[in-house]
């Protein structure tokens, strides 16, 4: 038995900033629900289980995030569970919640994700004092700048490549009212004068810390029917993970990263991605990570990613646009933001995403990492529905 | 065999959490030695209040005051109090239904024995000498001999300086062993040797090793002597000081391969300055007296190494 084509129906997410003190984190996540649902025009009636994400525990606190927040997601008497896969859990959240749809185990699901940073603390949770271990000597940046540095060595990139993402992904944030960081006066000049913090990573080529929580109702080929917009189609989604380390671990560009990109092309019939897919939404949490994600997708070959950069090729209006939102490089409520990914995916394919509304979004791919490049989730959705 | 290592680990941190609304009320209204309760769409009172109806899901924001006196719904005998609890003595954890609410309140109970406490027993609220706007503002309940007590006033006339935040203290103890793999390296490196383990399928050299390849799924036990010289395979530049580190910036963190390892381990170079830190640069480790670990790596002086010996191990 074929599975049933799965819909996105309502996108709704908070204006993300960098604190929300004038909610709970309940209000926080009723707000981008009850956004989802009223763009679905539908009620807390007419969902019929949620699966909800979060940041890994020890970053804010909140251990069990299906029980506190049930009433505030209308699923008291429904199925309700959570997702954990680091980074990556608002992309894998959102997988799990549209399998239940292809599987025909529920007609209509909301899915979820959040994070208050302000009221978190990633960097303690990530830094906890195991006894008898080495003390990690830099932070998030210093463990992902090595691999930048690997990058650049291994594939020749001009060391100005990092700007342009960091200048062109706040340019689009310029356009979307969701983003957190809206840079008005932001230039090239400025980008490259800001500090280094891990060199080759520059202060403006990190994400910022954002209060924020993202929201989808996912629904089958009866529920796509009632819609009052356009739905977004599910053409093919996957995860993969591998471990942190390991000997023969390519952490410039995981295997686990690209076995997940095959498996979501098989799925949706892509055979070259470039030429196939219409633009791309990914997890860039410090600017270098497009064009290694570039490479690591499919999208150009080992070494060439940083070209596609540096010729606008990923500009808003480019002939690949990347991080049409303004990416995680200005919005990044942890636990939400692969979520954020995977909605501006299907905004763009419902050709709802307004001001950074790319022109041909006929088939967009969503993407999310996390960990320490350790698990990956992708889909790809489409303005049409699968072929059968 | 070496002993396998053991040592507590407490993870503690005090998160913050804006309260919204009804929980700001809530909370406010004990500072004001005021019990508020939500009304909800079928008519009953919730106490503790809730932001969203719990049967429709709609938003309820229909505070009412209820009394300070109730009616124990059910209790468990707690023998031994740990820290952090209301109450340092023996007490009851009891299910309080305060007058004028239909659900009960989680609380402690002040009675000399679990003889002394039974289910619909008549109790009042001992209120917090210092009260802050929090639920610990309520002492702990007691015995209370008489009805209702009348309820404690107009939610409407709360104070404007409400209680907007709170900070909860989260704390868990654990004990815990890095294990007999990580033990054996752990005892080695006492004697300034770095000694990590095999796998017996891909060969690969493990270093911490972690007793098990995560590659083959497969038990490591073969242990190899590696380094103690190695290569820097790649490095960033710290330039923001980290709270908890007494380490002068800039300072380079590196990724370093020990001679014959499988993977690179993570250390910190000195003896050159900054800016001259390479990629290919041959290191060796510094140790410090009583040390568990080297200090930092330092350059040997040969020749660095070619980019194809080291590039797998990126």
């Amino acid at each position: 038995m074929s599975k049933e084509p799965v819909a996105v129906v309502g996108i709704g997410q908070t204006k993300h900033v960098a604190a929300r003190r004038d909610v709970s984190i309940a209000g926080l996540v009723r707000e981008a629900a009850r956004r989802a649902l009223d763009d679905a025009e539908l009620t807390w009636a007419d969902v019929d289980a949620v699966v909800i994400g979060k940041a890994p525990d020890f970053f804010e606190g909140v251990m069990m995030p299906e029980l506190y927040l049930a009433d505030a997601l209308g699923a008291v008497g429904k199925p309700m569970l959570r997702v954990h896969t680091a980074g990556s859990v608002g992309g894998s959240t959102a997988l799990v919640a549209a399998n239940l749809v292809a599987a025909r185990v529920h007609g209509t699901v909301l899915t979820l994700a959040f994070e208050k940073q302000s009221e978190s603390n990633a960097m303690w949770g990530l830094s906890l004092p195991i006894p008898f271990q080495q003390p990690l000597l830099a932070g998030a940046g210093g463990f992902f700048a090595p691999h930048v540095r690997a990058y650049m060595r291994r594939s020749g990139a001009p060391d100005t490549v990092g700007s342009l993402v960091a200048y062109k992904d706040r340019r689009n944030a310029l356009k979307n009212p969701y983003a957190h960081l809206h840079e008005h006066d932001i230039t090239l000049e400025k980008v490259q004068a800001s500090p280094m913090l891990w060199d080759p990573i520059r202060y403006s080529e990190t994400c910022p810390s954002s209060d924020g929580a993202c929201a989808m109702v996912l629904t089958d080929r009866a529920g796509a029917a009632r819609a009052p917009r356009p739905p977004a189609w599910v053409l093919g989604g996957a995860m993969r993970s591998e471990p942190t380390l390991f000997a023969g671990k390519d952490a410039v560009s995981p295997q686990a990263g690209k076995d997940c990109a095959a498996d979501v092309y098989r799925q949706a019939g892509v055979t070259d991605p470039r030429r196939d897919i219409d633009a791309v939404e990914m997890y860039v949490p410090f600017s270098w990570y497009e064009p290694m994600w570039l490479e690591n997708l499919g999208f150009a070959d080992e070494g060439e990613g940083w070209k596609l950069t540096e010729a606008g090729v990923t500009e808003l209006d480019g002939d690949l646009p990347v991080n049409m939102s303004g990416g995680v490089l200005s919005t990044n409520p942890i636990g939400a933001s692969g979520m954020i990914r995977f909605a501006e995916a299907a905004l763009q394919v419902r050709g709802q995403a307004g001001e950074h509304q790319v022109e041909r979004a006929g088939k967009v791919l969503g993407h999310a990492y996390g960990g320490g490049s350790q698990f990956f989730s992708m889909w790809l959705v489409g303005a049409r529905p699968p072929m059968s | 065999m070496p002993e396998v290592l053991k040592a507590p680990l407490v993870v503690e941190f005090p998160f913050t959490r804006s309260l919204g609304p009804v929980q700001s009320a809530f909370l406010t209204g004990l500072r004001e030695r005021v019990v508020l309760g939500v009304r909800a769409a079928d008519g009953r009172t919730l106490v503790p209040p809730v932001e969203y109806d719990p049967v429709t899901a709609e938003e309820i924001r229909d505070l009412v005051p209820v009394a300070s006196t109730g009616t124990v719904t059910t209790w468990a005998w707690n023998h031994a109090p740990r820290r952090g609890q209301p109450l340092a003595t023996p007490f009851a954890w009891v299910l309080v239904r305060l007058d004028g609410a239909d659900t009960a309140l989680l609380h402690a109970l002040d009675v000399p024995g679990p003889d002394a406490v039974r289910t619909g027993m008549r109790v009042r609220i001992r209120w917090a000498a210092e009260r802050v706007g929090a639920i610990t503002d309520i002492a702990c309940f007691e015995a209370h001999a008489g009805g209702a007590a009348p309820d404690g006033g107009d939610p409407d006339a709360l104070p404007d300086d409400r209680v907007t935040g709170i900070v909860a203290p989260a704390r868990l103890d654990y004990t815990y062993s890095p294990g007999r793999a990580q033990s054996a390296y752990i005892a080695a490196l006492s004697t300034r040797r770095t000694v990590g383990e095999r796998c017996p399928t891909c060969r690969k050299v493990y270093v911490p090793p972690r007793g098990a390849c995560p590659t083959c799924g497969v038990p490591t036990t073969e242990q190899v002597e590696v380094g103690p010289r190695g290569t820097v395979t790649t490095f960033c530049i710290v330039n923001i000081k980290a709270k908890n580190l007494d380490i002068e910036v800039p300072y380079v963190y590196a990724h370093i391969a020990l001679d014959g390892a499988g993977l690179a381990l993570h250390g910190r170079i000195g003896g050159i300055p900054y800016d001259q830190v390479r990629m290919g640069l041959r290191v060796e480790p510094v140790w410090t007296e009583g040390a568990r670990y080297p200090d930092h790596y330092r350059p040997t002086g040969e020749p660095d190494a070619d980019y194809d010996v080291y590039k797998e191990l990126l």
